[in-house]
């Protein structure tokens, strides 16, 4: 991750100081390797590092320097302390058990496919984690994690992943069921989430004031929203903001006058998904590509796939996994048979 | 000026003290009885003793019930002993100046730091740095960190009520100030120093904003203490946030509220008698 | 015993000292590490961009490279007020009437009621606010319900427990004395509350009503729920709005390199108005009890 082992880079710090030896301490791997590197540091840049080191606490508390000096000789033998606890590699090396962690679109899905996975092998554990696309491709990257979940496509430094297409998902845009709006074109679309529109009547429906709602920057739905329908112009700062899809779902159910957009897969009958350009979000026409909002769902691997996640990975992508998806309301990559 | 009658005025201002001091009760009672009244119905063995199934719409909280009891364990078993000592160390081996300044200081800011940053403060130094990765560990280190202070207030006020006379009979007894506080100040001072820990465990289970982000959401059964596990707190928030299921969201909600409320009562209970028994 | 056994004794004594007092000092090395984790991930940003990208920038657009946190500052700063006018006088007004205007036994019931409901987790504020408030709102006002209104009522509620109790120890622990002595001069009920208890009292309610609103500025869960979290400076009372610590929660997970240190420099903004106010409740609380050991 960003705050991997040779993580320096724009550090308050300079190199020679108390933190960066605290950094390199911490990120040791083993207890043996630390008492050397502790003693080092505090016989060669103990004066100078403190002396940053109280610089840069003035900027709060000038007046209680005294109690962070004092500090700034307990945190090495503190963060010992810490160190103490049982060594925290022996999840990496343990082979009945694998992580998988990334985008919150996947998730649920990827917690069903677990579900049916561990069904089959007991004994095997997968664990499946939110955290987010972009987090996701980090935890494979530093190894936090065995598998990583996208749901938008890689950016270029990414590129280096190995990525398998689990599955297609559409894009909905989602009203309140007791909105009379049946379509829409994606120029209206775009009008509504940038704020140029902010009624209803001017799109031939209620006289009501629009609530928009999106998902928080960042976000895998949010990204491939603002790619396929936006473009270069930005959300509304006015939109209510929530972080999951499942959230957005639910304050769209409950407000008659609000409009949001959510995983295909994850629409339910508490929303109504509008048609764009006279086109339904259906698999149907997914497939027959009309309906232009997909976005692929990928599971990430920094080296070709191995062992347990191998196992998973083939799991997913077999005919049982696959040929359930449409159930679910994504698209298969693959047909059955 | 209009000069009401002081008598008048009394009157009309008990009348609106009474009209908003029932607000805020029947407020808070409100909240309480909602949660209890729809929650109460969904509580039986089976939603205890289940684990969630299908992201919670079905099945019991099994697995968050236990997630929730390890990270504050934990919590406690690296908070008490810090907490007790920092005690000790304030009331019995030194004399008010500078360094008792300094630590109060530290203590009492500690407790203003909200849990947000806790959060991220874990997370960054527990998950990533210590490469403990979400789990009941990180939770339950950065909820440690959370309570300390609350440790530290208690139980310097448990054994600063300790008669000093106590500790004088066994000096002059001839024992040393180790002996002292093993022996004599802490056995006394015990109900009120288990008095704060309680109270610190009803706080780290309504914790949400530092578990989500140190000890993850995944709905599993823990494992192990580097498992990652999804609290109590943190299972109904994603369920009623997120719509998953209201009844289940309703129940979690009400064996939440009661444990906390059930030991806070205990709190109260031991305190009532720590305070008869001092009198 | 020999001289040699009560050296050492004295030995193992100071190491007993020495060792208590790194226990000791860890609350404040807790603190220090928590400052320099949060500012050492959040500062080079702000430096980086400029103070003012952050402080008074109005657009949040972290993936346009745009950090403007004006919108969240000011967010806090009106849901934490707003808390404040839903929650101190109803808290002050039941305290005041729980002490001088209930039967002794009323508040010997009320008081540990409303301390047990000081424990009530805040995501359970939150979705109480989220299930009946929120809707109310929207149906009785418009707008989408999600707003600084239903943010700052919650977070008044959430905060009433604590500025009751607290409140209500500062009114006892005003000598009888004083009431006698107004009351004698024919002072009524409640000339003798406004004009001797609540002034003597005043630090120690000062104080609670800080505590509260520290609460209320941290609070993060409670205030996602029912806050709608648009990054914008909202317009009326009606309108959604973020605060800082919905900011950092909200987009948390997802963020990554300059992103995620935005919320980091989030976090250092919050970090500080918060010491800021810790300080100045320190302050309040220390002249109390000059003021009360001086009596």
């Amino acid at each position: 991750m960003r705050y991997g082992k040779n993580y320096t880079g724009n550090s308050f710090f300079k190199k020679e100081n108390l933190f960066s030896f605290l950094t390199s301490a911490l990120n040791q791997k083993s207890l043996e390797t630390a008492p050397p590197l502790l003693k080092q540091g505090k016989g060669r840049t103990y004066p100078e590092c403190g002396q940053s080191f109280l610089r840069f606490l003035k900027l709060f508390s000038p007046r209680k320097l005294a109690a962070f000096k004092a500090s700034s000789v307990i945190l090495p033998g503190f963060i010992l302390i810490l160190m103490f606890f049982p060594s925290c590699q022996s999840k990496k090396s343990n082979t009945t058990e694998i992580i998988v962690a990334g985008s919150t679109s996947v998730q649920p899905f990827a917690d069903k496919w677990a579900e049916l996975f561990m069904e089959k092998r007991p004994g095997l554990v997968v664990n499946v984690q939110g955290g987010g696309s972009s987090a996701g491709i980090m935890a494979v990257k530093t190894g936090a994690a065995h598998i990583g979940m996208s749901s938008r496509e890689l950016k270029e430094d990414e590129k280096d992943l190995h990525e398998i297409e689990v599955a297609h998902d559409g894009l909905a845009i989602i009203v309140h069921p007791s909105n009379p709006v049946e379509d829409l074109t994606i120029d209206q679309v775009k009008g509504i989430f940038s704020g140029d529109i902010v009624n209803w009547k001017t799109i031939n429906g209620r006289d009501k004031a629009i609530t928009v709602v999106v998902r928080e920057e960042g976000s895998g739905t949010r990204g491939a929203f603002q790619e396929m329908v936006m473009g270069k112009t930005r959300i509304s700062k006015k939109a209510i903001v929530q972080d999951s899809n499942g959230t957005v779902r639910e304050i769209v159910s409950r407000d008659p006058n609000s409009i949001g957009f959510i995983s295909l897969g994850l629409v339910n009958e508490k929303v109504k998904a509008i048609s764009l350009n006279g086109v339904r979000p259906s698999e149907e026409n997914i497939l027959k590509k009309q309906y232009h909002l997909v976005r692929p769902f990928l599971f990430l691997t920094r080296e070709e796939p191995s062992g347990l996640a191998k196992e998973f990975i083939e799991f997913v992508l077999s005919d049982e996994i696959q040929s359930m998806l449409p159930k679910e309301g994504l698209i298969p990559v693959r047909k059955a048979g | 000026m209009l000069r009401i009658n002081p008598r008048t005025e009394q009157k009309i201002i008990s009348y609106l003290l009474y009209f908003l001091t029932s607000i805020a009760i029947i407020v808070l009672i409100f909240i309480l009885t909602v949660i209890l009244k729809n929650g109460l119905p969904q509580l039986s063995l089976e939603f205890l003793t289940k684990n969630p199934a299908d992201m919670g719409r079905e099945g019991g909280i099994l697995s968050t019930i236990l997630a929730t009891v390890f990270l504050t364990f934990i919590a406690l078993l690296v908070a008490t002993p810090l907490g007790v000592g920092t005690a000790i160390y304030l009331t019995e081996y030194t004399l008010e100046g500078r360094v008792t300044k300094i630590i109060r200081f530290g203590a009492e800011c500690l407790a203003g730091i909200p849990s947000i940053i806790f959060g991220l403060f874990g997370f960054i130094l527990f998950v990533n740095k210590l490469n403990f990765g979400w789990s009941i560990l990180s939770g339950g280190l950065t909820l440690a960190f959370m309570i300390l202070p609350t440790i530290i207030r208690t139980s310097e006020e448990a054994i600063k009520s300790v008669p000093m006379a106590y500790r004088l009979v066994s000096f002059s007894l001839g024992s040393t100030r180790w002996q002292t506080v093993t022996k004599v100040v802490l056995p006394s001072a015990i109900p009120g120093i288990v008095t704060g820990v309680i109270l610190s465990i009803g706080r780290s289970i309504g914790e949400t904003a530092a578990v989500i982000f140190t000890a993850g959401s995944a709905l599993r059964m823990p494992t192990s203490i580097f498992s990652s596990s999804r609290t109590m707190a943190v299972h109904f928030y994603i369920l009623a946030k997120e719509g998953v299921s209201m009844p289940k969201a309703y129940g979690t909600a009400a064996v939440l509220v009661i444990s906390i409320l059930a030991i806070n009562l205990l709190t109260y209970y031991m305190m009532g008698r720590y305070i008869k028994k001092k009198s | 015993m020999s001289s040699n056994g009560t050296n050492k004794l004295e030995k193992s004594d100071r190491l007993i000292k020495l060792s208590l007092l790194m226990i000791a000092l860890s609350a404040v090395s807790v603190l220090a590490i928590i400052t320099i984790f949060i500012f050492e991930q959040g500062l080079p940003i702000m430096f980086r961009y400029g103070l003012k990208h952050f402080l008074l920038g109005q657009d949040w657009y972290p993936s346009e490279k745009s950090f403007g946190l004006l919108p969240m500052i000011i967010g806090s700063l009106m849901v934490t007020f707003g808390a404040l006018i839903i929650g101190v006088p109803l808290g002050l007004a039941s305290a005041i009437f729980l002490t001088e205007f209930s039967s002794r036994r009323l508040a010997g019931f009320l008081k540990p009621v409303i301390e047990l409901l000081a424990g009530i987790p805040s995501v359970v504020y939150g979705f109480i606010g989220l299930m009946f408030l929120v809707p109310f709102i929207r149906e009785r006002f418009g707008g989408p319900g999600l707003s600084v209104l239903a943010a700052s009522v919650i977070l008044g509620i959430m905060i009433l427990p604590t500025v009751i109790s607290i409140t209500i120890d500062s009114i006892r622990a005003v000598p009888d004395s004083y009431r006698e002595g107004s009351m004698a001069l024919g002072a009524t009920k409640w000339q003798t509350v406004r004009m001797v208890v609540l002034p003597a009292a005043r630090s120690g309610i000062i104080a609670g009503i800080i505590l509260g609103m520290g609460r209320a500025i941290g609070e993060t869960m409670a205030v996602i729920m029912v806050a709608g979290n648009a990054a914008d400076i909202p317009g009326s009372v009606l309108a959604p709005v973020r605060t800082l610590t919905s900011n950092i929660a909200l987009e948390m997970a997802y963020a990554s390199g300059e992103h995620r240190e935005a919320l980091f420099a989030t976090g250092v903004i919050l970090f500080i108005i918060i010491m800021i106010l810790n300080t100045v409740a320190n302050m309040s609380s220390a002249k109390q009890r000059k003021k009360g050991s001086g009596r």
